[in-house]
């Protein structure tokens, strides 16, 4: 992601959104504790939930963590990215914002170089909770987790890209976007069988599951990470990663065209 | 007057420009149609109260906010049809504070470099530069949002001028400063102006500030420009110094006044208001002819004309009170009734 400026340096959008990228990036790379923050929430699921699962199952650990864990990372994913658009809405209330307007950057590599941004903490986090896992029986294999983790990453620029759409729909109130940001948030989570299996609920719960592109996104999580490419639920989740990315980019990018 | 240089060398000129928001079915007009000359290397204050349209005004000429009608060519760009060109040659500081506030300093800096497409081997030399003439040497690796309100503040003027803009738009720079920091943020704007010849647009509700920096000033009220001089010719155009004359009864100060061309008893009856050019030259002679006709002046004030008395003169109130009025609630009132227009939309 490294731009260099002694060869004949990119123009236009590419230049722009990488400019943007690296700004965001550069806190990450000053604090990187930051990152370890945000991982509060789910390894206090990892630790505390997990246990009860395993109770509650009657199975073993290592079975229990290996269809526990690519949950817990779809959830890291979710809610890493979920409310990143917190940072735009800050910066739009101070004048930080306004200024990139000014400046002549594309709007559109204003939302992307954003976007791209969720990449980095996304997988240095899920690679914690898997190591995390570890000592408890959980076992890594290792293509698969590389191919999770880019399926995530996929997904996480998407849904960072929504955030960033609301952040600029809500502009003065942010007690908008929060409102929103709790509505969608756990119901998402437990419709998409992350933390309990849904066969066991209700038809209409399937249903809900059914068009919740998180479903298929932990489905497919499960599979990669027992290595098992040939899973069909990998391409389900592939394809609900890249949509939710191609309509994040898509919406993102026009709230940036229209902002002030 | 010889403050507006030939026509070839405008940097900012406008043509019936105008905006109007539509909130709540009601019609604002925040700017009615202005015409409007900045020639390079003027500094030109854009004086009013709030919710005058000075901020709007400067949005738009910065590319910010479409116009509703007419025309500005910025820096050689017109606004409308080359927005990217006006923002490459233009720098802006905002009301608002503009670095990031998990951002360094230096970094934020840097990144601004990047936004404007300068090599990195340059932005960095700039940046030390920046950081030198502004001193902020002490907070460069600090995070903006440690940062004290002064230093903040010049964080956002090193922002917009990484890329050396000819023209530079400062939308109230020294608002929410204390006296100390304003003292000093001024300085650094004299002393940026002297060393590059940057032309300078701001605006601001601070009389003193008008007055302290710039050569022209320009008086916005309701949307519209009443007044467009030098801060000097301005209030030469009120002709003449304030002088106040008391004395012991009202009978006398009655008299006085007879005495005097032009005087007149203003509110209290023992008080004889008078304004003169070279006030302070008349005012011994005054005492000394009025003493002779035996009218004992107790007490003389003398002033010359502020650029508040300039306001008062024009519009009928006062500046400064409207400013003390003016709480963080009714600060960005410019802003509040476009944000409230562009919601409706």
């Amino acid at each position: 992601m490294t731009t260099t400026d002694t060869t004949a340096r990119p123009t236009g959008f590419v230049r722009d959104t990488a400019a943007v990228y690296v700004r965001e990036t550069r806190p990450l790379v000053r604090d990187p504790f930051s990152v370890i923050f945000s991982l509060v929430q789910p390894l206090v699921f990892l630790g505390l939930f997990g246990p009860l699962l395993v109770g509650a199952s009657g199975g073993d650990v290592a079975g229990t963590l290996q269809w526990f864990v690519p949950g817990i990372l779809v959830m890291v994913a979710l809610f890493g990215t979920a409310s990143t658009g917190a940072n735009l809405l800050f910066e739009m209330q101070t004048g930080s914002h306004e200024r990139t307007l000014v400046a002549p950057l594309s709007r559109s590599a204003l939302l992307v170089g954003r976007a791209l941004k969720e990449v980095v903490p996304l997988v240095i986090q899920g690679t914690i909770v898997v190591l995390v896992a570890v000592p408890f029986g959980f076992s890594i294999d290792v293509p698969g987790l590389i191919a999770g983790l880019g399926v995530l990453a996929i997904f996480g620029i998407g849904f960072g890209a929504l955030s960033y759409a609301l952040a600029l729909a809500c502009r003065n109130r942010d007690w908008m976007f929060w409102m929103v940001h709790q509505t969608l948030l756990f119901p998402l989570m437990i419709l998409s069988g992350m933390l309990l299996p849904l066969e066991d609920g209700p038809a209409w719960m399937q249903v809900a599951a059914a068009v919740n592109p998180l479903s298929y996104l932990v489905d497919a999580e499960r599979a990669l990470l027992a290595g098992d490419f040939t899973d069909p639920n990998v391409l389900g989740g592939l394809i609900a990663a890249v949509a939710t990315c191609a309509i994040g980019v898509f919406v993102g990018v026009r709230s940036m065209r229209k902002a002030r | 007057m010889t403050n507006q240089p030939n026509t070839s060398n405008q940097m900012i000129t406008a043509r019936g420009l105008t905006k109007t928001f539509r909130a709540k079915g009601q019609t604002v007009e925040a700017v009615r149609p202005l015409d409007l000359s900045v020639g390079e290397g003027e500094l030109v204050a854009f004086l009013g109260p709030n919710g005058a349209g000075k901020s709007t005004t400067l949005r738009m000429l910065t590319t910010l906010l479409p116009p509703t009608a007419g025309e500005a060519i910025v820096a050689g760009c017109d606004i409308r049809s080359d927005a990217a060109g006006v923002r490459r040659r233009i720098g802006y500081v905002g009301q608002g504070n503009s670095g990031g506030h998990t951002q360094r300093v230096r970094d934020e800096l840097l990144a601004q470099g990047a936004f404007y497409g300068m090599g990195r081997r340059e932005t960095r030399a700039r940046a030390a530069e920046l950081i030198e003439s502004l001193e902020l040497e002490q907070v460069a690796t600090r995070t903006v949002q440690a940062l004290s309100g002064g230093q903040k503040r010049r964080l956002d003027i090193a922002l917009g001028l990484i890329h050396r803009p000819e023209l530079l738009f400062l939308d109230e720079p020294s608002t929410g400063l204390d006296p100390h920091s304003r003292a000093n943020l001024w300085q650094h704007i004299v002393e940026l102006r002297r060393a590059t010849g940057t032309t300078i647009f701001l605006t601001t509700h601070y009389l003193d500030e008008a007055d302290q920096l710039a050569e022209r000033v320009m008086v916005m009220d309701h949307g519209t420009v009443i007044a467009d001089d030098t801060a000097n010719a301005l209030k030469a155009s009120l002709a003449g110094d304030r002088v106040t004359l008391s004395f012991d009864s009202s009978t006398d100060a009655a008299a006085a006044a007879s005495r005097i061309g032009g005087a007149v008893v203003a509110g209290d009856p023992h008080v004889v208001a008078v304004t003169a050019q070279g006030g302070d030259r008349a005012l011994p002679t005054w005492i000394r002819e009025l003493g002779d006709a035996g009218l004992r002046v107790v007490a003389a004030t003398h002033r010359q004309p502020t650029l508040d008395d300039v306001f008062l003169a024009l519009t009928g109130r006062s500046l400064r009170e409207e400013a003390a009025h003016a709480g963080p609630a009714d600060a960005d009132a410019d802003r509040a009734g476009e944000h409230a227009a562009s919601v409706a939309a």
